[in-house]
């Protein structure tokens, strides 16, 4: 029978401490009395003795975890002549760990210990947690489509009420990182305001309080960084054959009575065209990531960061992959003029699949953005420049973009990424693909 | 120098003594600051008083209706006025001691006297200046006096006075407001009660059912006016048929004298005009704050229309000063001071809280019927534009309603057709002020009909006609 190691309390109010480290390795032979590993509490550092003999078979919470709740199971020990491996497996079996049952989370993965236990014996796991909110936030919620995980609760005990869900139909101001129930730590908070201001002396500022796209902002992409794993994927794009093709296109655009033509599509109109395509020739990497499940989206609603004055937004083109480059044209130079307005309406900019942000303009040569959620990707646009290239061993001036793709690694792998982006960059170098 | 308190309130009724209460529970070192009696008018010379006055009514009221419940009393009910003002009193005054008791159990220093605020964290308090309407309770013991108290935060809760209309003058003697009202030597045989508001009307109804004959004079077109009309409506018939005389959109003009009674003036809106006469005048037309002497205008504390103009946590625009309850303007009612003092001062301390939302407030009428409310009226309602559902029920449907013998009644639900969110509640009726509570609580909570359907309401209650109600606004009602 394998003798399970469990968390001990150094003191009677002691709830958890932390595993300072092992002193023994998985396969030590430990004879009754060895030190096994020593635990911290904010007062004192104690050590973990043997009280039985075998083999240590499995050590499950590793060196230098925090707040372990008391009688979590952090180690196996095989008794004498027992099957280390077995007892390395049984030891995780809740049958074999009565006590540490009630912290499933910390028996599967030393990383999840964190969570104090009773939160974690309390609350759902994660996928399908319960909502809290008012019953006339749910309707109004169900009525306008709004996901309930996804906003911030403001009543008590953070509820979602009634004000929460205008709030986030209004303009997504309350929109919340779709995380876990309340045992998720809470995010590290950064200085306060009161520290911050202490730097600087007084005066030597003007103070411009925040607009609510301001806070929108700061709070999205906060969210986005902490719950988002991101990577990033580089590569260089010839556009001598785009320019080319986008100088015929707007040669040959019809031109009313005024001499005015139809449309005049940009470098950016035929880089959300190749995304939107690129995202259907690599349809896993056109996806959404949920706790309970991935969203592969059917088509491609591109985001376009706009920026506007005060902030930026990003209006979607839907379904881009079916339209025409005029078409994409002049849906962006109606959604851009808008957006400098502060007219958009929430369901133009609200949702999308992937995002192009570019900087091209302002000559930057490359640069990675942000993944705005539900995103799982954003490709940032850096400006098409003349450079040297080496073609068949020889040095040539081409046109050259470099454009970098922040991927979501929670639905979208190093690999997948890669093949995402070099559709676009084929696209962009043959882009009469995206005709076809 | 004396101690720097976290809190100093000025004015102890409903709103600053609970204030002080919650201030100490949070850990805040607090004063208290009264001139007269602690409680407040609420306690002392409104809310409190006048129940105790309006139960007199209401037993003695079942006790000349004792056969219809198939009783017989030998003789003659009758009633002494003086003793009927006692109890009153003594109601009063155990619970004045109460408020005393529980600000010592809190730890909170009462200072006896008249506060003024010389700048932002120093009041100066000195002796009452002003003359004790009747007899006070003894200034209880153990509370500091006159003095300069420092205090980070001071929050005015002065409270609010009888509006007086000029010409009109109360002179307590033929004129009354409600504190004469409440303490008659003697119960006149006429009386005229000008303003339909809760106070009027509660004094109509106490008086009418003593026996006096009572008009009441209203300038707007319903009585009750804040109420839904629909209830108004129900409740004049039910006054009416009671025996009080009620004289709508009229105003009274002018008020003559004479050794024992007035001679009013009355003005209808077409102009035409006409008198009556009555031993007493009670004038309740409203109450205006206690803005005046405590240093607001020359600390430039912002008011308007007689109120300290606040944000939804009790802050003025100068930084330290707050004021909460009836001078920080309407509804001027005791719970919402109480509510807006405990916001106050738990922002104070830190804690996050929203504002309250005055949408809300129940208010609630001790007239005979009770008229009891929360929420937007079916005329607010319409007014901005939503799409309503209404329910109603009758006391006449409901078991226990007959059982007690109060058939007369109706509650009203109003919804929002569109999201089925509970607007407005309004009750006319026995126990309603009881009832209206359930209401209170489900918009709270943000309810639906479908959970006020859901629920189970105990069988035989009047409660029952909550559920009715809002089975009727969705067209399931049972009993009608």
């Amino acid at each position: 029978m394998p003798i399970n190691i469990l968390m001990p309390a150094l003191s009677p109010t002691m709830e958890k401490g932390n595993l300072a480290r092992w002193l023994k390795k998985e396969g030590d032979t430990i004879k009754a009395g060895d030190v096994l590993a020593e635990i911290e509490t904010d007062k004192a550092t104690m050590e973990v003795e043997a009280v039985d003999e075998g083999i240590l078979a499995k050590i499950l919470v590793a060196d230098g975890t925090a707040d372990v709740a008391v009688n979590t199971l952090i180690g196996v020990i095989a008794a004498e002549g027992e099957d280390v491996k077995s007892a390395a497996s049984s030891g995780g079996a809740p049958a074999s760990a009565p006590k540490a049952a009630a912290a499933p989370a910390a028996v599967a993965s030393p990383v999840a210990v964190s969570a104090p236990m009773p939160a974690a014996a309390s609350v759902a796991p994660a996928t399908g947690a319960r909502v809290f909110a008012s019953p006339l936030a749910r309707r109004i919620a169900k009525d306008a489509r709004i996901d309930l995980s996804r906003v911030k609760g403001t009543g008590p005990h953070g509820r979602i009420v009634e004000r929460d869900v205008r709030s986030a139909m209004a303009g997504g101001a309350s929109l919340a990182a779709p995380v876990a129930g309340s045992s998720a730590p809470s995010a590290p908070v950064g200085m306060s305001d009161a520290t911050i201001r202490k730097f600087f002396a007084d005066g030597s500022y003007e103070e411009i309080p925040h607009d609510s796209m301001r806070k929108t902002i700061a709070r999205r992409l906060v969210e986005a960084k902490q719950t988002i794993p991101h990577f990033y994927l580089t590569v260089d794009c010839e556009l001598d054959t785009l320019l080319a093709a986008r100088e015929a296109i707007n040669a040959n655009a019809p031109k009313d009575k005024d001499g005015k033509p139809a449309y005049k599509v940009s470098v950016n109109d035929f880089i959300i065209k190749a995304l939107a395509v690129a995202l259907q020739r690599v349809p896993d990497a056109n996806v959404t990531w949920t706790e309970g499940a991935m969203l592969k989206h059917k088509h491609s609603d591109v985001g376009v960061a706009v920026s506007i004055p005060g902030g930026l937004i990003t209006p979607i083109v839907r379904m881009a992959e079916t339209k025409g480059l005029a078409q994409i044209s002049n849906e962006m130079k109606d959604y851009a003029s808008r957006a400098r307005a502060r007219k958009l309406k929430p369901e133009e900019y609200q949702g999308g699949t992937s995002a192009v942000s570019n900087l091209g303009m302002f000559g930057i040569k490359n640069f990675s953005a942000v993944i705005n959620p539900p995103h799982a990707t954003i490709l940032a646009v850096g400006a098409g420049e003349q450079r040297i290239v080496v073609k068949k061993g020889a040095p040539a001036v081409a046109t050259v973009m470099s454009v970098t793709l922040s991927t979501d690694h929670r639905g979208v792998d190093g690999a997948l990424g890669a093949e995402l982006i070099s559709a676009f960059k084929t696209l962009i170098e043959n882009p009469m693909g995206m005709l076809v | 120098m004396t101690t720097t308190y976290d809190v100093l309130i000025i004015g102890s009724g409903p709103g600053g003594y609970v204030t002080a209460i919650r201030s100490a529970q949070l850990g805040l070192k607090t004063a208290i600051v009264e001139r007269e009696h602690l409680g407040g008018i609420c306690l002392n010379w409104g809310c409190i008083p006048t129940k105790a006055l309006l139960r007199s009514a209401e037993i003695y009221h079942y006790a000349q209706h004792a056969q219809d419940y198939g009783l017989k009393i030998e003789g003659k009910v009758t009633f002494d006025p003086a003793a009927v003002v006692k109890r009153s009193r003594g109601v009063s005054q155990q619970l004045n001691g109460g408020v005393g008791f529980l600000l010592k159990k809190n730890k909170v220093d009462v200072i006896w006297g008249e506060a003024v605020i010389d700048k932002p964290g120093q009041v100066t308090v000195s002796k009452t200046k002003k003359a004790a309407v009747l007899p006070q309770n003894p200034i209880p013991k153990g509370t500091l006096g006159e003095g300069t108290y420092q205090a980070k935060n001071i929050i005015v809760a002065t409270g609010a006075r009888p509006r007086v209309l000029p010409g009109i003058e109360p002179d307590g003697k033929l004129i009354w407001t409600y504190f004469e009202a409440m303490v008659p030597p003697e119960f006149p045989k006429s009386l005229i009660v000008m303003g339909s508001g809760a106070i009027g009307i509660e004094f109509a109804s106490f008086y009418r059912t003593m026996g006096c004959d009572v008009t009441v004079v209203e300038v707007m077109p319903q009585v009750l006016p804040v109420e839904d009309a629909e209830i108004a409506g129900l409740a004049r018939k039910r006054f009416e048929k009671a025996g009080i005389k009620i004289m709508t959109s009229t105003k009274v003009s002018k008020v003559e004298k004479k050794t024992n009674s007035v001679v009013c003036t009355l003005e209808d809106e077409k102009g035409n005009k006409s008198t009556l006469e009555a031993e007493r005048l009670i004038s309740a037309v409203g109450v205006v704050g206690n803005i005046e002497n405590i240093g607001l205008e020359k600390l430039g504390v912002k008011t308007d229309r007689g109120c300290v103009v606040t944000d939804g946590l009790g802050r003025t625009n100068i930084p330290g000063i707050f004021a909460i309850g009836d001078v920080a303007g309407p509804p001027m009612l005791a719970h919402k001071a109480e509510h807006e003092g405990v916001i106050c001062v738990e922002a104070i301390k830190g804690l996050h809280v929203h504002p309250m939302d005055k949408a809300m407030i129940p208010g609630c009428t001790y007239c005979h019927p009770q008229v009891a409310s929360v929420g937007l009226t079916e005329a607010k309602a319409k007014e901005q534009g939503l799409t309503i559902k209404v329910g109603r029920f009758p006391f006449m449907g409901n078991g226990k309603a007959i059982a007690l013998g109060e058939p007369d009644g109706l509650v009203k639900t109003i919804f929002d057709a569109k999201t089925g969110k509970l607007l407005g509640a309004h009750m006319i009726g026995a126990e309603v002020t009881e009832l209206i509570q359930g209401y209170v609580v489900a918009m709270n909570l943000e309810t639906t009909e479908e959970e006020l359907i859901h629920a189970v309401f105990p069988h035989p209650t009047l409660s029952e006609m909550m559920h009715e109600s809002v089975l009727d606004a969705y067209g399931r009602v049972i009993h009608t």
